[in-house]
């Protein structure tokens, strides 16, 4: 048995959360070790469309992707690099009457509670921003300062920062057990043991088996959510493009590739980190894609592939302290935390230092899901 | 519902139409798919339409292919050319593009025969027009294209002398061959003579092309460590080193070639675990003795397991197709073995003279590993050699990492044109296996799809997904 490693900190998971709950700690002061079971930024991270929106949050997240979108557009301060966030605007298209209707309510509710980023765009300025969009659509709803970053730069500036202020990273390092010993916890106590006072746990779709090592009940479920990318296309698009009444999120970058997606699920093997394709559920994607941009059609697919992501029952993350002293989540983003990057960490270190952030977490509490 | 066949064959080289052929003599439902309009694969391309009227040209090796042809012909196999596979699922669903509509399909075996591929050859300017593969320059031939006269053969292996000798039997004029075969493989290469010999009419008729070709006159020059294509917009001229010093030959033309590997894109996407092959430099799939692959259903046969040329081909893919004949139920295991056992003496025949020709015709390092940081690995996105060493440099563990770190192998060529190299310069540049470096990871669809084909296979078209709110 080797001797103890110790930290004032333990992250388990060097996915993107885990990166940016390293990073505050660090900035804060804090001594912080990330256990990685494959390596940073393996999954979901890496795999995702890199989408920075605050357009549709569910209510419970608008505060925290209205405070993460300064911070993106600011990127560079944080981590020193531009992460290859562009910002596009992001446009929700409605395309019938009743859709626009929902779009309408929606804002009042959003203006009723204070938010003003969402802004209905009526059939002209739809065309105006999309001219390749299909016939027969009615408006949408706009965010201007939304916008995408590019996952993979995203992970590599992460890295690279949290290593500069000190974070030391295991990699291939799987956490097997965890004890609670008086104020420490210990990793791995069988093998080389890593050791301190508090554990954060930003495991993702892996994240349920740590929170019940940890004591906390989390039924994060893994999924497979699959993507595809075509060849390279005159650019056409600016914004990122949803639908009201489709699954679809599409964008088209820099380099002229478009990017489709919409949380359409392949298979997922979490146990040996694999996923797999369904291509019906491409289909589908595929079909949303082509009846909202017809020119589509004739586009080369050149990829097509799939991260895992842990997904919640109802469809919102787990942040904040677990039941036991030390323990805190950030977990379960449900396919849409990249945007929520920079937040969650600044918040997770807020909880750890000063016991307090800035945010409700109320609804993202672990103890929602107990049973009984 | 999805049309499910008993085998499903990918491929109609000769691996492909021996499996399909043997698999619908025993009575299963077989669909055979290949990309081209006429059976044969490269080595018999075009075959059943071949219109050139001196037989002596392309030789009776490919004349030999018709017997292979009439079998598959008058065979009740359902042959489906001109279509694309881009998908084999670990489920054996098949997904297959043809006349501009995708399709679905099932089957309860899939034999995958996909063939080989000419090694990729990245030396600086291989990527201007007018450079192309041999293999390339012998599809010329065998479609009645276009051919380009005063041309430089640059390489080694059989394929290279080949082609060189049947533009000559064709009266094409050839400007120089240049020839790369590193100096100490012929001496490797004496220890597997011994076992090679028992093939001596192969052995006798790779050294007449050789003979024949450097008695007709043309430049034939040896040991040559370097080149380089020159030109503007097209190559004007090929530079190389040899004996010390840069010469150069005025040319429109050349023809670059260093031996084949086997196509692995569908079997590595479908998930089947590969090996590297350090004899011949290359990654394939790992097979029992009946060719199935890690998958259970799924078997890899031919050249795309291992090359061994097209004899060995055809008889690989009879076992193949006996295996998966015997996995349906359709035979026993003593028809099996009984059918199998003639197959496998005349295999071992066959793979007696490939481990001299490996050893003879292994490519040198130099022309694997591009020392010239400006050479361009990946053609696609334009990644040269020094920006892979760049990446490594920057902590790229794998070519994986390295699709992101430059996007080599993310174009629409699948990484087809650049996997091996910048596996290989990765290993060189972290001083490892390529074997532990691993292979580029492949995902489908493995060939270009139109996103309106995928759009149109939809059940139902446009379902909202309730997944998503």
């Amino acid at each position: 048995m080797k001797g103890a490693r110790s930290a004032d900190v333990i992250v388990i998971g060097g996915g993107l959360h885990g990166l940016s709950c390293a990073l505050y700690l660090a900035q804060a002061g804090r001594r912080v070790c990330i256990v990685e079971k494959n390596t940073i930024g393996r999954h979901a991270s890496s795999a995702n469309a890199g989408g920075v929106r605050q357009l549709g949050r569910a209510l419970p997240e608008v505060p925290l992707a209205c405070a993460a979108l300064p911070i993106w557009h600011d990127i560079r301060a944080l981590v020193d690099d531009d992460c290859g966030f562009v910002n596009s605007g992001q446009i929700k298209v409605a395309e019938t009457e009743s859709q626009l209707l929902s779009l309408t309510e929606r804002r009042k509710t959003l203006l009723g509670l204070g938010y003003e980023h969402e802004e209905i765009i009526g059939k002209q300025e739809l065309y105006d921003r999309l001219p390749a969009l299909a016939p027969g659509c009615v408006g949408g709803m706009i965010v201007q300062s939304d916008g995408h970053a590019n996952p993979f730069r995203t992970v590599q500036a992460f890295r690279r920062k949290v290593e500069s202020l000190g974070v030391s990273i295991l990699e291939n390092t799987a956490v097997t057990r965890v004890s609670n010993r008086g104020q420490t916890w210990q990793i791995n106590p069988t093998r080389e043991i890593i050791e301190a006072p508090v554990v954060v746990n930003a495991a993702g779709a892996w994240g349920g088996q740590i929170a019940t090592m940890l004591g906390d009940h989390a039924p994060v479920r893994a999924t497979a959510l699959m993507l595809m990318v075509t060849e390279r296309l005159v650019p056409f698009i600016t914004p990122v493009v949803g639908a009201q009444g489709r699954s679809l999120s599409f964008k088209q970058f820099d380099n002229g590739t478009v990017l489709i997606g919409g949380a359409y699920e392949g298979r997922a093997e979490p146990g040996h980190n694999q996923t797999h394709l369904d291509f019906g559920g491409l289909a589908r994607n595929a079909a949303a894609a082509a009846a909202l941009f017809p020119a589509m059609r004739r586009a080369k697919i050149l990829r097509c592939w799939a991260g895992i992501e842990g997904q919640l029952p109802d469809n919102i993350p787990i942040i904040g302290a677990g039941r036991k002293k030390g323990v805190f989540h950030a977990i379960g983003f449900s396919a849409h935390g990249f945007a929520l990057t920079p937040i969650v960490g600044k918040i997770i270190a807020d909880l750890v230092v000063h016991g307090v952030s800035g945010f409700s977490t109320q609804a993202f509490a672990a103890g929602r899901f107990a049973s009984g | 519902m999805k049309p499910n066949y008993d085998i499903a064959v990918i491929g109609a080289g000769p691996a492909g139409m021996a499996a399909a052929a043997t698999a619908a003599g025993q009575g299963a439902t077989v669909l055979l798919i290949d990309e081209q309009d006429t059976p044969g694969g490269q080595i018999y391309r075009s075959l059943s339409r071949q219109n050139l009227k001196d037989k002596a040209i392309l030789g009776p090796e490919y004349y030999a292919g018709h017997k292979l042809i009439a079998e598959l012909e008058t065979s009740r196999v359902e042959y489906c050319p001109g279509t694309t596979v881009w998908q084999v699922s670990e489920e054996r669903e098949i997904g297959i593009s043809g006349n501009g509509a995708a399709r679905l399909l099932t089957a309860d075996q899939i034999i995958i025969a996909t063939g080989a591929q000419e090694r990729p050859f990245p030396v600086l300017g291989w990527t201007l027009p007018g450079v192309m593969g041999a293999g390339a320059a012998q599809v010329l031939l065998k479609t009645g294209g276009v051919t380009l006269p005063d041309a430089v053969f640059v390489g080694t292996g059989p394929l290279l002398y080949l082609v060189a000798h049947q533009y000559l039997r064709a009266g094409i004029p050839i400007k120089a061959i240049l020839d790369t075969t590193p100096q100490g493989n012929t001496f490797r290469a004496l220890a597997h003579l011994p076992k090679a010999l028992a093939d001596l009419p192969s052995l006798i008729k790779g050294r007449r092309w050789i003979s024949q070709l450097r008695a007709s006159g043309i430049a034939f020059i040896k040991h040559v460590g370097d080149v380089r294509c020159v030109g503007e917009d097209t190559v004007e001229a090929i530079e190389y080193w040899q004996s010390g010093q840069w010469n150069r030959i005025e040319t429109q033309a050349v023809f670059l070639h260093q031996g084949v590997v086997p196509n692995v894109n569908l079997a590595m996407a479908a998930g089947c675990e590969h090996i590297w092959n350090n004899a011949q430099l290359c990654w394939h799939a790992k097979t029992d003795k009946w060719s199935q692959s890690s998958i259970p259903g799924i078997s890899v046969t031919g050249d795309g397991a291992g090359i061994n040329g097209a004899k060995s081909a055809e008889i690989s893919g009879r076992i193949a197709a006996l295996g998966a004949l015997h996995r349906c139920d359709l035979i026993d295991t003593a028809a099996r073995d009984r059918l199998a056992a003639p197959a496998r003496r005349a295999l071992a025949r066959e793979v007696r003279i490939r481990p001299f020709l490996d050893a003879l015709f292994r490519p040198s390092q130099n022309f694997r590993v591009p020392a010239n940081d400006q050479t361009i690995v990946c053609r696609c996105e334009e990644v040269t050699a020094g920006a892979i060493r760049e990446a490594v440099d920057l902590g790229c563990m794998g070519p994986n990492q390295l699709k992101s770190f430059t996007r080599c192998g993310m174009g629409p060529c699948q990484g087809r044109m650049c996997s091996l190299t910048a596996t290989e310069i990765i290993a060189q540049s972290r001083n490892e296996t390529v074997a532990n470096i691993g292979a580029m990871r492949l995902r489908p669809p493995v060939k270009p799809l139109l996103l309106g084909e995928l759009a149109d296979l939809a059940i139902p078209p446009d379902e909202p997904n309730p997944k998503v709110g």
